[in-house]
């Protein structure tokens, strides 16, 4: 078959219009000037910079804390919420309890951020917990957003996963907690990595939840690049920004890589 | 394993102070409105190897996954070796089953899916590692202990599958499918190893299956499924030989059937009517039919015979053109077209080589002998 020219330049024109700005802003991390646009020379001045600043490097330290603790809860409450829809099927009104695990995948983000902040101070007025707005307010509310990315990532799987396997286990003698250990969970440990690692990328990237739930001392990478950027933006922001690309991107590659290894089976 | 299999000529089933090993008592399943299973009893011996045999819906998995216990009854009771076991949870039966998927583990090895069972039983590692080599040997896996399933042909997980449910030594063994995902050469050798090895541990058997060769190669008894009833129970032959229903007759292997009316006996012959075949039928006593009462007789193609010229005698005689002719190797099957238009599946076995075999478009007759024809009511 031949193939026209059409099809290759639109491909390779939408790589361009995704990946130019990034590839920009990690060449501008380099430049030894301190005005944004200008080239000025190849440097690493500003990764130095950003090592020196207590400031970023605590917002980092607080967003790398939230990410992993809300990442965890998110992919333990969401693998339950998967399983349980899955598994304890035929129940009266069970698409719309699907519907519902979901629905934060779609729900505007202001929306999300202000009922919580909304529940989180008629809460505190309620019972005095959680006691002002925080580390604790924002892990909770990542958790609740990332744990329907979870538990649609596992549910898929759940759904791909032949019944009979774990029926076999139970007729072998397994007891149901045996079961779930001995094979439903190596068998979901793929969806629960990248369900993980999904949710560790979301939290680590919000902006709007964590900027109505967060108080004082709590604020995270995003908040502070944000505000800083306000003020215009900085080399040091680039290199930043350059650090996390590559975070994230070792993460993905480490996740593909599992669930590659892991659909052989 | 010192239980001794059924010996060949054995059958509890006919000796009514023999004690059932498993007792199925009205037992149904439904789901929502539907019922899976509809009202069965069933008793079965130690050392069958029962087959249930019935189409795809017709319940006969439903009936098995509620001997394992991975469904519950709506009503009925269930007792295994005297034990009711309603309240007794699938990994506490002492049952096993192997799965039509093998539903083996994936991300295990053969040993490690085989030895799986003994360890949840708590027998000690040692011990139960030589239990898997030995298992292993009797499926002829002994080299294939460190693959994983996805390694393995699908007749080697089919193996392991076997293994994994027997290592238990179950009182019951339960088969659902268990050679349909295998080609038909693998299936014939493996139907007898399972014979085999059924023979060799004294495991009481039920297999599921939709296929009534297997059914008969396998079982000592089959029982007969449709629309979550089972509508025949009896020996390969008796179920052959002696179909109780037009189901089970046109169900089990191939037959030609005749609708037609009761007329008088004639001595010690049963008188049918019926222009279908465009003759009187000839067929045995029958007891406890009336006179032009509805009936089918079923006739079987190999109790048919075909030739040239119009044979001796004078019932059961018709005449047709072949209309078409398949030659199967060690048969030949013709179908042949009688005046009413009926069509008749008729065989031929290909013992000898004739000089000219019977084609197409021949005139030929057809004949049989009066104990040929089956006379079904229902």
């Amino acid at each position: 078959m031949k193939r026209g020219f059409f099809l290759p330049v639109v491909a390779f024109a939408g790589f361009l219009f995704l990946y130019i700005p990034i590839v920009s802003l990690v060449i501008f991390s380099f430049n030894k000037s301190k005005l944004v646009t200008v080239w000025g020379g190849w440097s690493t001045k500003w990764y130095v910079e950003l090592l020196n600043d207590p400031q970023i490097l605590g917002a980092a330290w607080i967003s790398l804390k939230i990410g992993v603790v809300s990442a965890t809860l998110a992919t333990i409450l969401g693998t339950i919420a998967a399983i349980v829809l899955t598994r304890f099927g035929r129940v009266r009104g069970r698409g719309l309890l699907i519907g519902m695990v979901t629905a934060p995948l779609v729900m505007p983000e202001v929306i999300t951020g202000l009922s919580l902040l909304l529940l989180f101070i008629s809460m505190e007025a309620m019972f005095g917990w959680p006691a002002g707005r925080g580390i604790l307010t924002i892990i909770i509310a990542h958790t609740t957003f990332s744990m329907a990315y979870v538990a649609v990532v596992v549910q898929s799987r759940l759904v791909d996963m032949d019944d009979a396997i774990e029926e076999a286990a139970s007729d072998l003698g397994a007891k149901p907690m045996r079961v779930f250990f001995d094979i439903t969970l190596p068998m979901i440990a793929p969806s629960l990595i990248s369900g993980w690692l999904l949710s560790f990328t979301l939290s680590l990237d919000d902006l709007v939840i964590a900027s109505f739930v967060s108080g004082p001392g709590a604020s995270t990478l995003p908040i502070v690049i944000f505000s800083k950027v306000r003020l215009g933006v900085t080399p040091e922001i680039n290199a930043l920004a350059t650090l996390i690309v590559v975070v994230v991107a070792i993460g993905i590659s480490i996740a593909w890589f599992l669930m590659r290894k892991k659909v052989k089976t | 394993m010192a239980e001794l299999p059924l010996a060949a000529d054995a059958k509890p089933w006919k000796d009514s102070a023999a004690v059932p090993f498993i007792r199925i008592k009205n037992i149904t399943k439904k789901f929502g409105e539907f019922s899976a299973v509809d009202d069965i009893t069933l008793d079965i011996y130690k050392g069958e190897l029962f087959c249930l045999l019935g189409g795809s819906g017709c319940g006969k998995s439903t009936l098995l996954r509620m001997l394992a216990g991975l469904e519950t009854p709506t009503s009925g009771t269930i007792e295994i070796d005297g034990q009711d076991v309603a309240d007794v949870a699938a990994f506490d039966r002492p049952t096993n089953m192997m799965f039509q998927s093998y539903a083996l583990f994936p991300h295990m090895t053969v040993e490690k899916n085989v030895i799986y069972g003994l360890l949840r039983e708590g027998v000690p590692k040692a011990e139960a590692k030589d239990r898997v080599a030995d298992m292993l040997r009797l499926v002829k896996l002994q080299d294939f202990a460190k693959r994983k399933p996805h390694q393995l042909s699908g007749g080697q997980q089919q193996r392991v599958a076997l293994a994994r449910s027997l290592i238990k030594q179950p009182k019951l063994l339960l088969l659902d499918e268990p050679l349909a995902a295998l080609d038909k050469k693998l299936r014939e050798e493996t139907q007898f190893e399972l014979i085999h090895i059924q023979e060799t541990l004294g495991v009481t058997f039920i297999v599921v299956t939709h296929d009534q060769e297997e059914a008969m190669t396998l079982s000592t008894r089959i029982g007969v499924m449709k629309d979550g009833k089972i509508v025949q129970v009896g020996e390969p032959p008796q179920i052959y030989e002696d179909p109780n229903s037009r189901y089970v007759a046109d169900f089990i292997g191939s037959v030609n059937m005749f609708e037609g009316t009761v007329d008088v006996a004639v001595s010690s012959t049963l008188r049918i009517k019926s222009p279908e075949a465009g003759i009187d039928l000839l067929v045995e006593p029958v007891e406890g039919l009336k006179a032009n009462q509805n009936v089918s007789v079923a006739i079987r193609p190999e109790r048919i015979t075909l030739t040239r010229h119009k044979p001796d005698g004078a019932a059961n005689i018709v005449e047709g053109g072949v209309v078409e002719v398949a030659y199967l190797g060690n048969l030949s099957v013709y179908r042949v077209k009688l005046a009413s238009g009926k069509i008749l599946k008729v065989t031929k076995s290909n013992l000898l080589h004739d000089e000219e075999p019977i084609s197409w478009d021949e005139k030929v007759f057809l004949s049989w002998s009066n104990a040929a024809g089956i006379v079904l009511t229902t």
